[in-house]
This record gives structure tokens, C-alpha cells and sequence, in this order.
């Protein structure tokens, strides 16, 4: 186990170091002089050439991706260009936004998934199975922005039950806060629930096939107790994988949820640290953002060794 | 004698083997509804794209100061935006922007991809374990959009440059399938005989390997091409993909989310465009996938 558990965070040290190294790359051949962005157009050659220099800007670019790096462990990201604030403080402002909104979108996610994968593995071939499959296939095709659009213009626009966009911080208000970040978070979230039915309803058709579930039935067990006791326990770990493997895309998702709706979270920092060419910002939502994924692959692969001990056996080398 | 008999008799039956395969493949593909639904949608969209200049009724990009924000009309069947754009034509042109996308941006991710999962599969080793698999790692954990988001950026705005972005983040997605490929084929015997033979590797990886790789490729392609559109839109509604004032289906959503409530067909019609031709194409590439490995449904 700790040779397993050593192995991978080597791997994760491995992976964060080459994730660095195309940050650094894709920021250092943006067209720009950050000198030229913090001081203005009316800046004199001196004081860019002065800034420059203090900035280190014209140290050889592999002395700046250690100088970068190093300040990077130290944990610090660097300033904006904008106004100077320290990246980390800004990162620290909209990471909680962002959460939030992960959270809500994956706990309607598997709110939907898991009725949606039982019903339809429990009732094969039936219209509630057809309409299951009927979700997970087109929900799988919508892209987030455009089903953010269309909540907008049924439940904002005509209907106006929610607001168009915007965002209440939680600490001012639980109840406004949750009630703004519904319509993104069912935007956000429905593509990865269909995703995950899907895969429920496979796992599921498969553990009910096989003979402990045959059993539980012969001893008289509820069908209850046998697909929510036994069958969907076993079947979770292929579920939990995917939603691993789909954390990328469902941040990637965050990024114009965010834009969509007006939600100042990491996402539209994002993009407006591209717009405005800010690029220690860009180099640190970036950065975080692999981080975050690659923390949480990691994190699944712990988990799956805990939960299924054969993994060890067969596992690893990948 | 008998021989020769028995096998004249054989022959017409096994003729030709693999245009039998061919067939029974083409009949399963059939039996798919989905597929076949997907499948036709493609076609007609490809044809409406092929054809947009003699399809669509206006010109895409005449604004008509007289006629703005109006609903749908004989005249302008999807209506038109707020510069008096007809909607149904540049709803048309957007075709041709989103499939160009699509499959531009695949071709460059198979030109990449192909090559090295090839060669990086096949000669194994030190830049194959750690360079090439853990560059596609890390690729990998940036999520897709923020990738092309800032590589968009570095390249500049408009339709080409998403394009070549779009490519370069689906690149790992093929170094690592075909990579995984070739190293369930490269131990196997037909291989071995090649070497044994004298066959250079690069007929060997060219002649031999490649083709058995053929099919796990185009159905990821296919679903690929479904993930660049997607994402294609995405960067012309945050501004970094098609420029104005040429029609893409993203700019269209993007303009159209600030008039949701006076003339919400600006960004209803190319958004249930986006949805129908993603589902298409993902129907009908797992309509190939289930055609080509029944087993993997």
C-alpha cells in the first residue's frame, strides 16, 4: 500500500512538473510586454527598460521558470497586473465561488443519476429504461452553455421564477445564494448526470446478474434492500471512476458556466485574465486548476485501493 | 478430384470474406435506429453546409436596418438579429463554420496523434515513458476548454487559430489510444514474423500494426469531431473563435443571450442547431463503435 501510495505521488510530482512547464510556455509566447501593460502607453523607454529588468524579465527564460517555480512552492503565484493584488489572495477569493458551484452541479448530478441508472437497470426494456437512456444520450451531447441559454429563457426569462444571472455570496444570504446558483449548477450538472446513468445502468445490469443477488432474492429480501443494499453498493466503484476522469471537463464546464451566468468565480477570472492579457493570473487559475484535477485523480486512485483491495493485485502499473 | 470439387463448390459461398464482413457490419449499422437517425442528420447537415450559398436566401452578413429583431416570418423563417441579419441564412453558414471546425481540428489532432502514439507505442522507453505519456498527462489534467481557451489566446483570435488550438488539446486524447494500440499489438505473432523476416520497422509499424488500429481511431475520431464543435462554439461565444461579422453558431448564442427576452430566436435556432448536430454525430459514432465490436456495448 505505501509503495502504491508513493509510486502515484511520485507520479502526481512527475505530471505537475510538466503541467508547469506548458504553463510557463503558453504565457511566455502570448504578444505583450507586461512592462508596457503596468505602466501604461505614456511610459518612458527607461522606466519599462528599469521595470523590465526588476520585473526579470530579461533573464534567460529558463532562469524565469525557476524564479517562477520557486515562488510557486513558496506559494506564492505572483501579482496581478491589473492592481497588483497577489494572485493567491484573488485565487482564495474565487475558489470558494467556484466550489460552491461544483458542489451544487455534482450533488444534482448524482441526485439525478442515481434514480435514473436504478430505474432503468431495475426496469430493462420498459419506457422508463427507453427514457433514461433517452436522457443520458442527449444529455451527454448538450454543451453547458447552451443549456444554461434555454434555463435562462424558460425559468428567468418567461417564467421568472429565478434570476437571469448573478451571484449572493453564501455568507450574506444561504437561502439567495443557493437560489442563484441553481439554474448553473443543473446547467453544469446535467451532462455529467447523464453521463454518470449511463454508466450506473451498466455497472448495475452487471452486478444484478450475478449470484449473490440471485441469493438475496431466495431468501426472500425486498427488491429494495437487494438493489439498494447489495447491488448498488457494488456497482458505485465503476461510477466513481468516471466522475473522476470527467472532473477536467466539468471544470473546463465551470469556465463558461460562469461567463454565462455572471458568477465571479475562478472561471471568469479566467477569462478575463486572457482578455486583459494578465498573465500571472492566467498562469495561476491555470495551475490550480491542473492542480486541482490531478489531486483529485489521485485521490480516487486512493480511494479505489481502499475500497476494492484486488487493485493491488492487478493495478498500478498504468 | 473430390478436392477440386469441394472446393468449387465452396468458393461462390466464401468468396470474398472480407466484403462479407462488410456486409453483416453494414446490416448491423442498420438495425441501429439511433445510428441510421444520427448517421442521416450528419449527411444533411454536411449537404446543407456543402451547399449554404444556394440554400440559404439572404446573404449572411447584409444587415437590413429595416427589418431588425424581427420574429419569424415567411420572409425570414428563423427571423432576424439586431442588426437585421436573416437568422435561417447565417443559422446555414454556421453549418459550414461548425463541421469545418470539427473536422479541420480532428485532422490536425490525427496528423499529431497518429505518429507519435505509433512511434512512441512501438519503440517504448525512456522519452515514451516519461516525456511523451506524461506530457499527455498533464495535458490531460488542464482541463480541455481552459487549453484551448489560452492557446486560442497565444495563436489570436478567429476561426483558424481555434481550429489549430482545438487540435492541439485533442492531440493526447489519440497519442494515448493508439499508443495503447500498438502495445497490444507489438507482442503478437504477426509481428514477431515480421521482424524475424527482415521487415524494417517502418513498414512493419506502416503496413502491419496501423491498419488493425483503424477502427478504434475512427470512432474516437468521430466522437471528437462531436467534442470540437463543442468546444469551437464555446471560444466564439467567449470571442476568441469566429470573428465578426462572420456567422458561427457560438457568436450567434452569445449575441443572442442579450435579447433572450425580445427576440430569443437569435440564440434559440443556432443552439437547438449545436444540440442537433452533437447528438447526431455521437449517435452515429457509437453506432460505428457498436458495429465494429458488438461486445463493447
Amino acid at each position: 500500500m505505501l509503495s502504491f501510495l508513493l509510486r502515484r505521488a511520485g507520479l502526481m510530482i512527475v505530471i505537475l512538473f510538466f503541467v508547469s512547464i506548458i504553463v510557463f510556455s503558453l504565457v511566455n509566447v502570448l504578444p505583450g510586454d507586461p512592462a508596457l501593460m503596468i505602466l501604461g502607453q505614456e511610459a518612458t523607454d527607461e522606466s519599462l527598460e528599469a521595470l523590465r529588468e526588476d520585473m526579470g524579465l530579461n533573464d534567460p527564460l529558463v532562469m524565469q521558470y525557476f524564479a517562477w517555480v520557486g515562488d510557486l512552492l513558496q506559494g506564492d503565484f505572483g501579482q496581478s497586473f491589473r492592481d497588483n493584488t497577489e494572485v493567491s489572495s484573488l485565487l482564495a477569493e474565487k475558489i470558494p465561488i467556484t466550489l460552491q458551484l461544483t458542489v451544487m452541479s455534482f450533488a444534482i448530478a448524482v441526485l439525478i443519476a442515481i434514480p435514473a441508472g436504478v430505474i432503468s437497470a431495475t426496469r430493462k426494456g420498459t419506457l422508463w429504461d427507453s427514457s433514461a437512456t433517452l436522457f443520458a444520450l442527449s444529455g451527454v451531447s448538450l454543451p453547458p452553455f447552451w443549456l444554461g441559454i434555454l434555463l435562462i429563457f424558460i425559468f428567468a426569462v418567461t417564467l421568472g421564477w429565478f434570476p437571469p444571472s448573478g451571484y449572493v455570496p453564501i455568507t450574506e444570504s444561504v437561502a439567495q445564494s443557493l437560489w442563484y446558483m441553481l439554474l448553473p449548477a443543473v446547467a453544469l450538472g446535467v451532462r455529467l448526470s447523464a453521463e454518470l446513468t449511463r454508466m450506473l445502468r451498466s455497472s448495475l445490469l452487471e452486478v444484478l446478474g450475478s449470484d449473490y443477488i440471485r441469493t438475496g432474492y431466495a431468501k426472500g429480501l425486498l427488491e429494495r434492500a437487494v438493489v439498494y443494499g447489495h447491488a448498488l453498493r457494488n456497482s458505485i466503484l465503476p461510477v466513481i471512476t468516471v466522475s473522476a476522469l470527467q472532473f477536467a471537463a466539468f471544470l473546463g464546464g465551470t469556465v463558461i458556466t460562469e461567463e454565462i451566468f455572471n458568477i465571479p468565480g475562478l472561471g471568469q477570472l479566467l477569462v478575463t485574465s486572457i482578455q486583459t492579457r494578465d498573465f500571472p493570473v492566467l498562469q495561476g487559475a491555470v495551475m490550480f486548476m491542473a492542480l486541482a484535477v490531478i489531486l483529485i485523480n489521485f485521490l480516487t486512485d486512493v480511494l479505489y485501493s481502499i475500497l476494492d483491495p484486488r487493485i493491488k493485485l492487478t493495478g498500478g502499473s498504468q | 478430384m473430390e478436392q477440386s470439387q469441394n472446393l468449387s463448390v465452396q468458393k461462390p459461398k466464401a468468396q470474398n470474406p472480407r466484403l462479407r464482413m462488410l456486409k453483416t457490419m453494414l446490416e448491423r449499422l442498420l438495425q441501429n435506429k439511433l445510428a441510421v437517425f444520427g448517421g442521416v442528420v450528419t449527411f444533411l447537415l454536411i449537404f446543407t453546409a456543402i451547399f449554404a450559398p444556394w440554400l440559404a436566401p439572404h446573404d449572411p452578413t447584409e444587415q437590413n436596418y429595416s427589418a431588425v429583431l424581427q420574429a419569424p416570418s415567411i420572409e425570414y423563417w428563423f427571423g432576424t438579429d439586431n442588426l437585421g441579419r436573416d437568422i435561417f441564412s447565417r443559422v446555414i453558414y454556421g453549418a459550414q463554420v461548425s463541421l469545418q471546425a470539427g473536422l479541420i481540428s480532428v485532422g490536425i489532432a490525427l496528423i499529431i496523434g497518429v505518429p507519435v502514439g505509433l512511434i512512441s507505442g512501438y519503440y517504448r522507453g525512456f522519452i515514451d515513458e516519461y516525456i511523451i505519456m506524461r506530457m499527455t498527462d498533464a495535458m490531460l489534467s488542464i482541463p480541455a476548454l481552459v487549453l484551448a481557451l489560452a492557446l486560442a489566446a497565444v495563436l489570436g483570435a478567429g476561426l483558424t487559430n481555434a481550429m489549430i488550438a482545438i487540435g492541439l488539446v485533442l492531440t493526447p486524447n489519440f497519442v494515448r489510444l493508439i499508443r495503447g494500440e500498438v502495445l497490444a499489438h507489438r507482442e503478437k505473432e504477426y509481428v514477431e514474423a515480421g521482424k524475424a523476416s527482415g521487415i524494417s520497422d517502418f513498414s512493419i509499424i506502416l503496413k502491419h500494426i496501423l491498419p488493425n488500429t483503424i477502427a478504434p481511431i475512427m470512432v474516437q475520431a468521430t466522437l471528437a469531431i462531436a467534442a470540437a464543435i463543442i468546444v469551437e462554439a464555446s471560444l466564439s461565444y467567449l470571442g476568441l473563435g469566429t470573428q465578426p461579422p462572420n456567422p458561427s453558431w457560438g457568436s450567434m448564442l452569445a449575441t443572442g443571450q442579450g435579447y433572450l427576452d425580445s427576440a430569443p430566436w437569435i440564440a434559440l435556432f443556432p443552439g437547438a442547431l449545436i444540440f442537433i448536430t452533437v447528438i447526431s454525430i455521437n449517435l452515429f459514432g457509437d453506432g460505428i463503435r457498436d458495429m465494429l465490436d458488438p461486445k463493447m456495448k
